[in-house]
């Protein structure tokens, strides 16, 4: 752990799209174990600043420092490598891979084993009890063999997080989790949020409100590309300009 | 493990016999049946030239399928490395004097350095354009092989001496040259079955599923798939660098486009993705070639009457649909 308090600070960081500032300006500090949400309207930004601090598009301008180390023109790999990785909005599992060989994808990584054309497969069943207890944390245990792409839309979102926590990040990026869920899915994921956050810093996007207030320390609303406010919810509740932007009238 | 032992009480039949029938052991047992097979169909009537240029082919299909079916790459200029590798194993052995095994690792490592350099040129780009730049390169080879001295343009290699394998087995005896194409071929079959059923290939199929999601776990999807290009290169070289000794010639046609384009043919046919479907797939090409081939150009519009017909009712070719009727049925 290094001695700065903030996991990810990110500096006017902003995205133009041929003329189109899709974020602009965004100031962004994530402090070192918080659950730290980014809401905001359709079409606000969110998921283009998550895949701006993940790499999967360049800032335009801008600078991002993970740990105190410029990131800015790192590759998204190689920041996974660091620790620093993230879910996606439509739910990204493996569908002809079996939910156990899903979080073995993500197991093997670190273990340098997968240039090895020549080894058997059987190597990886080493792994198989760690991605059993992974599997386990969501309540995927049952549907170990069954491959990912018949799982139910709740359980394919359960198996990412499985699969994202199967890297240990020290920082966990996480799009929309319960976007799309039905209601008892929604607080099954929602607990487990709060329960991976123990030792690790979360960033999520996030449309469910009473979701965000349950697990959110800090909230930045964002509005055309640009941050309206922080604060924690009791705050953001009372401000006039977060209820015009969200509800689209004055009063409520 | 309580939690497997739950999970097999839920399995559904189907997914049972599946997984039986991906179990290593059914694998090895298939695999001792059809090696059986290709030792002795010399004496079931079958022609030996016929079979040794269908299991080159086959191998040239298996090595395709790695990239197409396994990483979800079309590439549209393996002919280069078919071809290119021919016109080495013929050169080398005709003119340097290279025994039969030299000539064919010369003309594999050949393929293996072309693939790995095209690998690297093509592969940041994504469907119809890397399949448009692998084209591109090996219309740069088939130039190469119009033009150099050594490939003697039209005519092509011709008369390539067969010799004697390690210096003492006489390929010109058509079984021993049959048997040592058969070693050939189990030994690429063997290659590609490892690497598709190794760490590697696991991740080259989750990269086939979602490649974005590989990356944000930190793969370094780039290397995989040049990794994946050489090797298929690599294997295709193999071919036909052993289907140089076995015709005892190097043409124009191993490095013509249509050759690439062969291959694309046998794999769907086949049933691409499936193991054992390229073989399948080359089987009714070559036989088709074979028993046609008096036919002329009608050929051509008989497979590409095949293709469409395939394309439109079995996409997942002939292996992928068995294999989806038997888990439908049981």
């Amino acid at each position: 752990m290094t001695g700065s308090d903030y996991v990810l600070e990110a500096e006017g960081l902003t995205k133009q799209f041929r003329g189109f500032y899709a974020v602009n300006g965004v100031n962004l500090k994530v402090r070192r174990g918080s659950i730290h949400a980014l809401i905001g309207p359709n079409g606000a930004g969110k998921t283009t600043v998550f895949n701006l601090l993940t790499k999967f598009l360049d800032p335009t301008s801008g600078r991002i420092l993970y740990n105190g180390e410029d990131i800015t023109r790192s590759g998204s790999a190689a920041i996974a490598r660091k620790g620093m990785v993230r879910s996606f909005q439509i739910s990204a599992v493996f569908p002809q891979l079996t939910t156990l060989e899903n979080v073995r994808v993500a197991l093997q990584q670190p273990t340098g084993l997968t240039h090895k054309f020549w080894k058997a497969e059987k190597v990886l069943d080493s792994m198989n009890e760690q991605a059993m207890g992974l599997l386990e944390a969501v309540g995927l245990q049952d549907f170990a063999r069954v491959h990912a792409g018949e799982l139910p839309y709740g359980r394919k979102r359960s198996l990412e997080i499985a699969t994202t926590l199967a890297l240990d990040p020290e920082f966990m990026l996480l799009d929309e989790p319960t976007a799309g869920m039905a209601h008892e899915d929604v607080s099954r994921i929602s607990a487990l949020i709060k329960r991976v956050s123990k030792d690790r810093t979360i960033l999520l996007v996030e449309h469910n409100l009473s979701v965000v207030s349950d697990l959110s320390d800090t909230i930045t609303v964002l509005q055309r590309g640009e941050i309206l406010v922080e604060g924690d919810y009791e705050t953001l509740t009372n401000n006039p300009d977060v209820r015009e932007a969200y509800m689209g009238t004055g009063h409520a | 493990m309580t939690a497997a032992k739950e999970n097999t009480q839920t399995m559904s039949t189907g997914q049972k016999i599946s997984n039986a029938l991906s179990d290593r052991r059914v694998h090895l047992a298939g695999f001792g049946v059809g090696i059986l097979l290709i030792a002795i169909a010399p004496y079931l009537g079958l022609y030996p030239i016929y079979l040794m240029k269908l299991l080159c082919f086959a191998l040239f299909a298996f090595a395709f399928n790695l990239l197409l079916g396994f990483v979800g790459l079309l590439s549209f200029g393996h002919a280069a490395f078919f071809g290119m590798a021919s016109y080495i194993s013929a050169h080398t052995i005709k003119v340097w004097g290279f025994t039969p095994e030299l000539g064919v690792a010369a003309g594999t490592l050949v393929a293996c350095v072309l693939g790995l350099a095209f690998g690297s040129l093509a592969i940041r780009q994504r469907g119809i354009y890397f399949a448009m730049i692998t084209l591109a390169l090996a219309q740069m080879v088939y130039f190469f092989a119009l033009q150099a001295p050594f490939t003697h343009g039209e005519d092509g290699i011709q008369g390539v001496p067969r010799g004697e394998l390690f210096g003492f087995i006489d390929l010109s005896q058509t079984m021993n040259l049959y048997y040592f194409v058969m070693a050939v071929f189990i030994l690429g079959f063997f290659i590609i079955y490892r690497a598709i059923h190794s760490p590697f290939g696991q991740i080259l199929k989750a990269v086939r599923e979602n490649e974005s999601r590989v990356t944000s776990l930190g793969y370094n999807v780039t290397a995989l798939k040049v990794g994946a290009f050489t090797l298929s290169a690599t294997i295709t070289g193999l071919a036909g660098a052993t289907k140089a000794v076995v015709f005892q010639s190097a043409t124009l046609t191993d490095v013509h486009w249509s050759m690439s384009g062969e291959v694309v043919l046998m794999t769907l046919l086949g049933g691409m993705g499936t193991v054992l479907g390229p073989l399948f797939g080359a089987g009714i090409i070559v036989t088709l070639q074979d028993y046609l081939a008096g036919m002329g150009s009608w050929v051509t519009v008989i497979t590409g009457t095949i293709f469409v017909v395939c394309v439109l009712t079995f996409r997942r070719g002939v292996v992928g649909e068995l294999t989806r009727m038997l888990r439908i049925h049981s």
